[in-house]
């Protein structure tokens, strides 16, 4: 928050992802993340908003090499990392999964779930400061050090997502990608997930990627929002100003839709509804990936893919006519 | 005496576990007026769903009613025989399911299961209820509704399907539409599109909706009245503007305070609600919301708080709403 003048952690450069579906006589290649750019300064949370399909998964999962990006490049604090070996920077770039009821090893403790990640990196000098770290981990979280012994069916929900978040944080890691972490959660657990991981950021000085399709969260953590549309980022800028300000036609649908937890306000709101479903990404519309979708589109919009252009200090569009929404 | 479309009178609802009695639901009130659409919010496992499931007679099996009167248009649905509560089910009151994915049969085309919906109920021509499936399919803004008709369910996205479900629940037109979120599995642009539909059918069509789900944004632009329910009981009842800018009971002020606001400028902090959701196998004595709860006093652990009433239509339960009583009537009562 502070640094935000300093070097970009993470460095993106058209990023792309293909995958290859279907069989040799109907092979066709899915284009999840198509030419991404994006930067994460250190110390700051970037989040990345958009509908189920539209690639923000995936690209967090590209950025961690844990798919092999079919081009472009990513840095890691100004080292190139797109073919390097990734063992030393697992120890610096973690994850969050979504779902805390798969993404724990039902056979495994607590303790086991976390201590293995240690195991690996040998950050631990022996068993007595093996089980501390496991239990400073713990307590970090909001877990107790009896807790270690116990399974993950035995936990809740929000429980889960903290042995999750326990587990990306045990190797000490800069840098941590949070996958969509509070939506499988109830309300009244979001918030306390939400307010962990801020501390953990002041505590730890952590860099998030936070990715989640709930732009109310989104804006509540981030200090900058990327807009994802069918594998490109359509709009970013800093989180007010992209809540408040947005000038992408569906960054702005996306907020209209948000319903807002007011009923004055809610009645009184004009909302834009978006007509059809997302696009398949097998098959993506020509020029403007939006255009079928969009208010607005014109005759150029079909034919001409708009680049990402700054609008405003550290605000950048992909869309041909941003002043019209 | 009843003006009532809707009137469930201390409902208790067990579910006999291996494991010992669920309370899932605990002397549940509420009534409903012809077209009047109700919100019922509240976590996973607040019994909100099953409310609405006894409604129809479609508990799942270890649950069982155990006192207390459902009516319906003046009719006893508690009662009822499997075979009386069939001509109801589907006909006057209608569900929507929250997973458009697996609530459609995935080997029959969405046109035979529209319209053995219709033959069921109408007994109608197959040609004709054909023709009003079509109908219902336009009118829930399916495009090519005659070529939809033929295809099966996996060629239709999430919102479609959704879509299709509201055609079908709606071909008898029905009194009493049931959505148990009907939203949650869906994105925000395709939810906002669902919820136009429902707004605009319910113009139309004047139905009542009881509208299941947690997310109270939703609840503020749809509902007119609000049921917040926590561990099988509602705990607070009210019109829209009074749940929302008034809230009687401290989980649902924990509700509101809890997610951020778009609109909001100022970086606020989130204030959670503390703690777990409850064990509803060991529900805690007295106020169930207690252990979480940042105005406990002895009280509430101890006897479940009574409804107190702040006008004709907003209660709650808490023993807060008490405490003016409390002070008047001696402070022996309250230790």
């Amino acid at each position: 928050m502070t640094n935000l003048a300093a070097a970009n952690l993470i460095e993106a450069r058209e990023l792309r992802q293909y995958f290859t579906v279907g069989g040799f006589l109907n092979k066709k290649r899915v284009k999840a993340v198509d030419g991404v750019n994006l930067s994460v300064a250190a110390g700051e949370t970037f989040g990345l908003v958009g509908e189920s399909g539209c690639g923000k998964t995936t690209l967090g999962r590209t950025i961690l090499r844990l798919y092999e990006p079919t081009g472009g490049s990513i840095s890691y604090n100004g080292k190139d990392i797109t073919k390097a070996p990734m063992l030393p920077y697992r120890r610096k770039m973690q994850i969050v999964f979504q779902d805390p009821y798969a993404s724990l090893d039902p056979r495994m403790t607590v303790g086991e779930i976390v201590g293995e990640a240690i195991d690996i990196h040998k950050l631990a000098s022996g068993k007595k400061d093996r089980t501390d770290r496991i239990i400073f981990i713990l307590e970090k979280v909001g877990l107790n050090s009896e807790h270690a012994n116990r399974y993950p069916h035995e936990f809740s929900g929000g429980q889960r997502q903290r042995i999750g978040i326990a587990r990306a944080l045990a190797v000490d890691p800069e840098f941590v990608v949070c996958d969509e972490p509070v939506s499988a959660l109830d309300v009244s657990i979001q918030a306390q997930v939400v307010n962990m991981f801020e501390q953990l950021q002041r505590e730890n000085g952590l860099t998030y990627l936070f990715i989640s399709h709930d732009l109310s969260i989104v804006k509540h953590i981030s200090n900058r929002i990327g807009v994802m549309y069918l594998g490109k980022i359509v709009e970013t800028g800093e989180s007010g100003e992209i809540t408040l300000h947005g000038a992408h036609p569906y960054t702005r649908s996306l907020i209209s839709a948000i319903p807002i937890a007011d009923p004055h306000k809610a009645r009184k709101r004009e909302r834009i509804i978006l007509e059809g479903d997302v696009p398949s990404p097998l098959n993506p519309p020509s020029g403007c990936r939006f255009h079928p979708r969009c208010p607005y589109a014109a005759a150029r919009c079909a034919e001409e893919e708009p680049s990402l252009n700054e609008t405003g200090k550290g605000h950048f569009v992909a869309c041909h006519y941003p002043e019209c929404s | 005496m009843n003006e009532y479309l809707v009137d469930v009178n201390n409902e208790r609802l067990s579910f006999f576990t291996p494991a010992g009695e669920v309370k899932a639901l605990n002397d549940v009130t509420f009534h409903m007026k012809t077209g009047e659409v109700l919100g019922i919010v509240g976590e996973s496992g607040s019994g909100k769903s099953v409310t609405a499931y006894s409604l129809l007679g479609i508990v799942p099996h270890p649950g069982r009613m155990l006192g207390g009167t459902l009516m319906f248009n003046g009719q006893r649905l508690d009662t009822m025989s499997e075979k009386q509560m069939e001509s109801v089910r589907g006909n006057q009151i209608s569900i929507i399911f929250q997973d458009p994915m697996t609530s459609l049969n995935p080997v029959f085309t969405i046109g035979s299961q529209i319209v053995e919906a219709i033959r069921l109920h109408t007994g109608k021509q197959k040609r004709t209820a054909w023709a009003r499936a079509v109908e219902m399919l336009n009118l829930v803004g399916i495009s090519e509704p005659e070529k939809r008709m033929r295809q099966f369910p996996h060629k239709l996205s999430g919102g479609m399907r959704q879509r299709v479900m509201i055609a079908m629940a709606l071909v008898c037109e029905p009194k009493l539409l049931i959505a148990d979120e009907p939203t949650t599995a869906l994105d925000v642009t395709i939810q906002a599109q669902i919820l136009e539909l429902m707004q605009s059918l319910r113009k139309s069509l004047g139905m009542a909706i009881i509208l299941i789900t947690h997310d109270l944004g939703v609840v503020a632009s749809m509902c007119e009245k609000i049921a917040v329910m926590y561990a099988g009981r509602i705990v607070e009842y009210g019109t829209t503007d009074e749940v929302f800018y008034c809230p009687r009971h401290e989980y649902t002020r924990g509700l509101l305070n809890s997610k951020p606001l778009l609109d909001d400028d100022a970086k606020q902090n989130l204030t959670p609600i503390p703690g777990a959701p409850i064990d509803m196998l060991n529900p805690p004595a007295g106020c169930s919301f207690a252990p979480r709860c940042g105005s406990c006093m002895k009280i509430c652990v101890r006897e479940t708080p009574p409804a107190s009433e702040f006008s004709d239509t907003h209660y709650s339960l808490c023993w807060l709403n008490q405490k003016a009583v409390f002070e008047t009537a001696g402070k022996d009562e309250a230790r």
